[in-house]
């Protein structure tokens, strides 16, 4: 039997982050030493692949797995810096309903084989790509900006996953997770932004964690590495490294790492503020 | 990090991004995403040229592709089973 989970990344609204949260998440987890594979549900428009810096090794693609037009163990692409991560990358020159339900149910179950994790990062929207990426997940983490349209749109994911996924359908609960990104600490001081208390409140979805808006997560992505991977220090790598101890079960606080150290702050590194 | 790449002027990221980036689409533009079919069917020649010596497993073949600049290279790894290698 195996232990594996899926997790789903998902929000609904394009451009809020997902692609950077999965594969942040993903490496998070495999430096936790945990067997990771990251998929790409987004078929056509693949990213995962240029921000896991995987790009010119891809050979199969999901949709060819789906197909038997490869093995899972063909299509799938090793990290070449963590052992344990791998990604299946989506297709980029398909439409998006090349992925068939029985197909992906046949690779998620054969992928909970080989590792512990399995972290699915969909496309935006609500169409057949992100449904599928819900599909048969285990728990989803649901990002969202601290913005109404980016909000509005997770509300109505989170009615997806209470619907259309195997979880609920089989009449259980989908645990789900917020994972706030892009956040500015100042302006939603100011009143100028949507509070982290705000967004929770709205969604009703417990917090696992609060990303701050960063220069390191666009610097990460330009050398294609994970953020968490390009600088562990950085703050929304603590951001997302915690987000995943929490995500492991680990009871922490959230907090909001923030960018500027004082001295002090350099003085006691181990403590966020 | 040693002590010379502390010295040595770091490319900035968005220079890597724009190499990366070149790479990358001039690829796609140029080969429509016909890699995999190309690719599979490679694979199945190859194959079936080295099961005529040998009788190997497909899945002991891994294939590995690297585009850079204007040459790809692929390698095909292919695990030989015990007694084909001591013969």
């Amino acid at each position: 039997m195996s232990n594996a989970t899926v997790v789903v990344v998902t929000s609904g609204k394009g451009g809020v982050g997902k692609t950077t949260s999965a594969a942040a998440i993903a490496t998070a987890l495999a430096k936790q030493g945990y067997q990771v594979c990251a998929i790409d549900f987004d078929v056509g428009l693949r990213n995962l692949d240029l921000i896991m810096g995987a790009e010119r090794r891809v050979v199969f693609d999901l949709v060819n797995v789906v197909r038997g037009e490869a093995t899972i163990k063909q299509a799938l692409v090793r990290d070449k810096r963590l052992d344990n991560l791998y990604l299946l990358p989506a297709s980029q020159t398909r439409d998006k309903d090349a992925l068939t339900d029985e197909g992906v149910a046949s690779v998620i179950n054969e992928l909970r084989m080989y590792f512990d994790w399995i972290v699915c990062d969909s496309p935006a929207g609500i169409e057949r790509g992100a449904t599928l990426a819900m599909r048969y997940a285990d728990e989803a983490i649901i990002v969202s900006n601290p913005e109404v349209s980016s909000v509005r749109d997770c509300d109505r994911i989170i009615g997806l996953l209470d619907a259309k996924t195997v979880v609920a359908e089989q009449g259980g609960r989908m645990p789900k997770h917020l994972l706030i990104t892009r956040f500015d600490t100042e302006r939603a001081r100011l009143g100028d932004m949507l509070s982290v208390d705000d967004v929770v409140d709205i969604l009703s979805v417990p917090l696992i964690g609060v990303v701050p808006e960063s220069k390191d997560v666009l610097k990460a992505s330009n050398v294609g590495m994970p953020v968490t991977m390009a600088d562990e220090a950085c703050p929304p790598s603590r951001a997302y490294t915690e987000a995943v101890q929490r995500l492991l079960g680990e009871d922490i606080p959230v907090t909001i790492p923030s960018e500027k150290r004082g001295f002090f702050g350099k003085l006691f590194k181990g403590r966020a503020a | 990090m040693n002590i010379l790449s502390f010295f040595a002027r770091k490319e900035p990221s968005a220079a890597v991004a724009k190499s990366r980036l070149k790479i990358l689409l001039a690829h796609e533009r140029s080969s429509d995403g016909n890699d995999a079919a190309l690719i599979s069917s490679l694979r199945e020649d190859i194959l079936a040229v080295v099961k005529k010596h040998i009788d190997i497993d497909i899945d002991a073949v891994r294939l590995e592709m690297d585009r850079s600049g204007d040459t790809t290279t692929l390698g095909i790894d292919i695990e030989l089973p015990q007694r084909a290698r001591s013969a």
